[in-house]
C-alpha cells in the first residue's frame, strides 16, 4: 500500500476538508482554524486567503474561535508558522472546495466545467446561475483533501496582497469586551492564586480562618503548596489573596546562582555539545592572516505581556469548560488532564483573545489555576487573572545565552574560517512535555506532577541554535551548540528564541571583521553572500536608509546594519538602526527591508515588523530579569522597564514582494537583525563595542573607559 | 454599602466598598470592559479613564475618591457605530496589534487633546509616557493621534 500523499501545511495533519470549512445555506462560509489571534492579525490574513481561493466576498467568511471540539488541531500558534501551516492549508483546501462546487454547479446547470464562471459564490454558465449556498450540503466536504487543485496565481488575487484592515480591531479600539479578561458569565466568581515566595518554597503552615471570614470569600483552596481564593467580587478576591499570603509559612530551599551576568556562569555548567554545522577547505584556511574572537551575551528576558494572564473555568458533573488565551489549546488540554487526573475528554477548551504574549507566558498556567479553583465551587464559572507580580515572577523567560565567535580573515579581507559556540538553556518548556507537566500549579499540588525534561526545538528551525548557522558562504565553518538542560530560572519560548542572541552575535561580529578588513559593513556582507534574496533585502535597506560607505560618526550619532533569514528558512530581514548616544542612549530611527515571499497582507507584515523592531530595541537596550539567591526580584514595571513613547524610534519598512514564492510569516524575523543593527550603530557612534545585552548607558561608559 | 458614581453622563448606584478600586466597579458592576487591568499600581496605563478632564489610572483610585466627579471611559467617547475622531484615526492607521493597551492610550490622548488641540509629536510622546505598549505599535499610535488632531482641525 502506498503511503498517504504528503499534503501542504497543516492539511497534512488535518486531512479532511470539513475539518477546515463549511459552506452554509445562509450565504456564509464558516472557517475553522487551530491558529489563534495574538495581535499579529492572522485571522484577517486567513480570511483573505479563503475569500480569494473560494471566490466569495470577504464579508461572507466567518472564523470560528479555535476549540478542542471542532476544527483542525494545529498544535501551537508560534514560530511565525501560521501563514506556512494554516494559510497554506486553507489555500489548498479552498481551491479544492471551489473546484468541487464548480463541478456540482456545472452538472446542475447542464454546462461543461470550462463554460462556468464564479463571482461571490454565484456560478454562472450558459444554462443559468446557481449559488454555492444552494448546492452545498454537509456531506460534500466529508472527504480527504487531495491538494490536486492549484491555488490561484497572483494575478487573480483580489484580497491576497491587499492592505485590508484587521477585522478584530474596530471592537478593540472601541473598548468593546474582546478578551478572556473581559468575559462575564452569569454567576461568575473571581479567583486569585497565592504563589510560593520562590521556585522551591514549600508551604509548611497555613491559617485560613482570617481569610475565610473576609467579605465575599466563597472558598479558600489549598492543595499541597498550591493556594488560591474564590470570592464574589474581584477586589475581594485580591484582598483575600493578600491576607492568605500573610497567613502562610513557607520553607524555602531555592538556591539561585549568585551572578550570571555577563554569562561566565553558563560556561561552567555541564552541557550536551553538538556540532551543528561543519564545512572545511584546508587550502583556503591556510590563507588565514588575521584572527579575531569575541564573546556576546544575553540575560534572561521576560515576555512582559501588558495583560496579566487570565482564564475562565467551570467545573460541573465531572467536566471542565475552560476559556483561555493559550497559543495551543490541544497541548494544553492534554497537560491539564494529566494535572487534574482526568481523561482529556472531560475538558473542553475554547480560545478567547488575550493581550499580546510574544511566546510562552503565563497563559497556559493560569488555565490550570482557574480549573483548580473552579473545582472547589462546582457549577460556578471562575475567572482568574494573575497579578502583575505573578506574571513577572512566574512566567517562563527567554533563556540567558552566551555566544563565542572567532574567525580568520585572509589578506584580501575575506573570511576564510568561522567558528561559533552557543551556550544556552532549552527554549521550550511549553505544555507538550513527554515525561512531566509544564504547568506551574501542577508542581505545587499535594500529589505534585513535576515538570517535563526541557526540550530544545530541533533544527532546522532550532531553539537555542535558531539562526546559529550563518547564512554567509564561509569555506571553513564550525558551529557548536552547548545545551544546558536545567535552567535555574524557568525558561521557555520568547519571540525569535535563540535567534535574538545568535543574530546579535553573528552580525556584531561581521561588523568587527569588516572593521578589521577595512571594509564597509554592507559591502562586506554582500562579499560573503550568494543568496539573491538575502542580497536584495540588504541592498534595499541600504538604499532606503541612504547608507553611505565610510560615513564618519559625529561622536553622537551612528548607524548600523543587521541581517538574517529567520531560521534560515523563513523571511529575510535587513535592518538599519540609527542611534543617538549624546544624552541618553536612544534608537532614533530604523529602516527595515523584508522578503516574506508572497505577501498576504502588506499592512499586516509592516505592523509586525515595526512592532518587532521596537520590541527588539526595548529588549536590547533595557531589559533584564533580575534575581537574588532566592527569588526573582524584577516584579513590577519599575524593576523591569520597557521602551516608552518618548524612546520609541520611527520605523520605515520596505517590502520586497515575491508573489510567485510561497508565503512565510513575519512576526519574529526582525528581532535578531534589530539587536545587531543597534549594537553596530552604537559601535559606529562611539568607536567602542558593547557585546553584552542590555546595551545600557553604564555598559557604554564602561567600554569607553 | 451603596455608593453613587457618575460615568459617561449617567449616575449609577453601586453596591461596593468605598475602597474598591474604580477599575473593578467600571468593569464588573457597570460592565464597561474597555479599561483593563495591567499592573494595579498605576504605572502601565491600561486602565486609564478621564476624571474631570484629567487622565487617571482607574486601578489606583478608589470608588470613594471619585464621588461627585465626572468620569469618562472609552465607551463614553464613542462606540463601534459612532466612533470618536480618535477611534476612527486608530482604525485608519491600524494603530494596534493586540489592542490591550489601546483604550488607555486613547483616553490619555483624549485628555491631552481637550487641553491642547494641536500638540506637537513631542508633546504627544510626553503625554503618553505613562502608557506602555508591549507590541511596539508606538509609531502607528503617534500617527493616529496626529491624524485625529488634523481631523478636528
Amino acid at each position: 500500500m502506498n503511503a498517504p500523499r504528503k499534503l501542504p501545511g497543516n492539511l497534512e495533519t488535518n486531512r479532511t476538508l470539513d475539518r477546515w470549512l463549511r459552506i452554509n445555506r445562509d450565504g456564509t462560509v464558516t472557517v475553522y482554524t487551530g491558529k489563534v489571534e495574538i495581535g499579529q492579525g492572522i485571522l484577517t490574513a486567513l480570511t483573505q486567503v479563503v475569500a480569494d481561493e473560494l471566490d466569495v466576498a470577504l464579508e461572507r467568511v466567518r472564523l470560528q474561535p479555535a476549540n478542542t471540539l471542532s476544527g483542525p488541531n494545529e498544535g501551537i500558534t508560534s514560530g511565525s508558522r501560521s501563514i506556512e501551516e494554516s494559510a497554506v492549508a486553507l489555500r489548498y483546501a479552498c481551491a479544492e472546495v471551489r473546484e468541487l462546487l464548480l463541478q456540482r454547479a456545472a452538472a446542475k446547470l447542464g454546462d461543461s466545467l470550462e463554460k462556468v464562471t464564479v463571482a461571490d459564490g454565484v456560478v454562472t454558465g450558459p444554462g443559468g446561475a446557481v449559488s454555492y449556498w444552494e448546492i452545498a450540503d454537509d456531506d460534500m466536504l466529508k472527504r480527504e483533501a487531495t491538494a490536486q487543485t492549484a491555488p490561484k496565481p497572483a494575478a487573480q488575487h483580489r484580497y491576497i496582497g491587499a492592505a485590508l484592515h484587521r477585522r478584530d480591531l474596530p471592537a478593540k479600539i472601541a473598548g468593546v469586551a474582546s478578551y478572556v479578561q473581559d468575559m462575564d458569565l452569569p454567576g461568575m466568581l473571581y479567583g486569585r492564586v497565592v504563589r510560593p515566595p520562590a521556585y522551591a518554597a514549600r508551604l509548611t503552615a497555613l491559617d485560613v480562618a482570617e481569610t475565610q471570614a473576609m467579605p465575599g470569600v466563597v472558598a479558600v483552596v489549598r492543595d499541597g503548596s498550591f493556594l488560591g481564593v474564590v470570592a464574589a467580587r474581584e477586589e475581594q478576591a485580591i484582598r483575600a489573596a493578600r491576607c492568605l499570603a500573610r497567613c502562610a509559612r513557607w520553607h524555602n530551599d531555592t538556591a539561585l546562582p549568585a551572578d550570571m551576568t555577563p554569562g561566565e556562569y553558563l560556561l561552567r555548567q555541564p552541557a550536551a555539545d553538538a556540532v551543528i554545522s561543519e564545512k572545511s577547505d584546508a587550502a583556503v584556511k591556510q590563507r588565514g592572516a588575521m584572527k579575531l574572537s569575541a564573546t556576546y551575551t544575553r540575560p534572561y528576558i521576560a515576555h512582559a505581556s501588558m495583560g496579566p494572564s487570565c482564564a475562565v473555568a467551570q467545573f460541573e458533573g465531572g467536566r471542565y469548560q475552560v476559556w483561555t488565551h493559550s497559543q495551543g489549546i490541544h497541548p494544553l488540554r492534554r497537560e491539564m488532564a494529566k494535572a487534574l487526573g482526568v481523561a482529556a475528554d472531560n475538558l473542553t477548551i475554547t480560545h478567547a483573545d488575550g493581550a499580546g504574549c510574544y511566546g510562552h507566558n503565563g497563559a497556559d498556567d493560569v488555565a490550570l489555576d482557574a480549573a483548580l479553583l473552579a473545582r472547589a465551587v462546582a457549577g460556578r464559572p471562575v475567572q482568574v487573572q494573575w497579578m502583575r507580580e505573578d506574571e513577572f515572577a512566574w512566567e517562563p523567560y527567554g533563556s540567558a545565552m552566551l555566544v563565542k565567535t572567532s574567525a580568520e580573515l585572509d589578506a584580501g579581507g575575506a573570511i576564510v574560517d568561522w567558528q561559533m559556540d552557543v551556550w544556552s538553556y532549552p527554549h521550550s518548556t511549553r505544555p507538550e512535555g513527554k515525561d512531566g507537566v509544564n504547568l506551574v500549579a501542577a508542581w505545587h499540588l499535594a500529589q505534585p506532577k513535576p515538570a517535563a525534561t526541557p526540550a530544545d526545538p530541533p533544527l532546522p528551525g532550532g531553539g537555542s541554535h535558531r539562526n546559529a548557522i550563518p547564512l554567509y558562504d564561509f569555506p571553513n565553518q564550525r558551529v557548536t551548540n552547548h545545551l544546558i538542560t536545567h535552567s535555574p530560572l524557568r525558561a521557555s519560548a520568547l519571540r525569535a528564541l535563540g535567534a535574538h542572541a545568535n543574530v546579535f552575535a553573528i552580525e556584531s561580529f561581521m561588523d568587527e571583521l569588516a572593521a578589521a578588513a577595512g571594509a564597509d559593513p554592507v559591502e562586506f556582507r554582500l562579499r560573503h553572500l550568494k543568496d539573491t534574496r538575502a542580497r536584495a533585502v540588504i541592498e534595499a535597506v541600504a538604499q532606503k536608509s541612504g547608507w553611505t560607505p565610510g560615513a564618519l560618526s559625529d561622536g553622537s550619532r551612528g548607524r548600523g546594519i543587521g541581517f538574517a533569514r529567520y531560521k534560515n528558512l523563513g523571511c529575510y530581514v535587513a535592518i538599519v538602526a540609527e542611534v543617538d548616544v549624546e544624552a541618553e542612549l536612544r534608537v532614533t530611527r530604523a529602516w527595515a527591508a523584508v522578503d516574506v515571499g508572497l505577501v498576504v497582507n502588506p499592512d499586516g507584515v509592516i505592523n509586525q515588523i515595526e512592532g518587532g523592531v521596537i520590541q527588539a530595541a526595548s529588549m536590547t537596550l533595557k531589559e533584564q530579569v533580575t534575581f537574588d539567591r532566592e527569588r526573582v526580584t524584577s516584579r513590577t514595571w519599575d524593576d523591569y522597564p520597557v521602551l516608552k513613547f518618548t524612546e520609541a524610534p520611527q520605523v520605515e519598512v520596505t517590502l520586497v514582494n515575491r508573489p510567485d514564492l510561497a508565503p512565510v510569516g513575519a512576526g519574529e524575523g526582525s528581532t535578531g537583525p534589530t539587536a545587531a543593527a543597534i549594537a553596530n550603530a552604537v559601535a559606529a557612534a562611539l568607536g567602542a563595542r558593547v557585546r553584552d545585552m542590555p546595551i545600557t548607558r553604564e555598559r557604554v561608559i564602561a567600554v569607553l573607559a | 454599602m451603596a455608593s453613587s458614581i457618575t460615568v459617561n453622563g449617567r449616575t449609577h448606584s453601586v453596591d461596593a466598598d468605598g475602597e474598591t478600586p474604580l477599575l473593578y466597579v467600571l468593569r464588573n458592576d457597570l460592565k464597561l470592559k474597555g479599561a483593563r487591568f495591567g499592573c494595579g499600581l498605576g504605572v502601565c496605563g491600561a486602565c486609564t479613564v478621564v476624571i474631570d478632564g484629567k487622565a487617571v489610572q482607574s486601578c489606583d483610585i478608589s470608588l470613594a475618591a471619585v464621588a461627585g466627579k465626572r468620569i469618562t471611559t472609552i465607551e463614553g467617547i464613542g462606540g463601534i457605530g459612532n466612533m470618536h475622531a480618535l477611534q476612527r484615526a486608530f482604525v485608519a492607521e491600524q494603530a494596534a496589534q493586540c489592542g490591550y493597551c489601546t483604550s488607555g492610550i486613547i483616553m490619555t490622548a483624549y485628555a491631552l487633546l481637550a487641553h491642547n488641540a494641536h500638540p506637537s509629536e513631542t508633546e504627544i510622546r510626553e503625554a503618553l509616557d505613562g502608557n506602555l505598549c508591549r507590541c511596539g505599535t508606538h509609531v502607528r499610535i503617534l500617527r493616529a493621534i496626529q491624524r485625529a488632531t488634523e481631523a478636528v482641525r
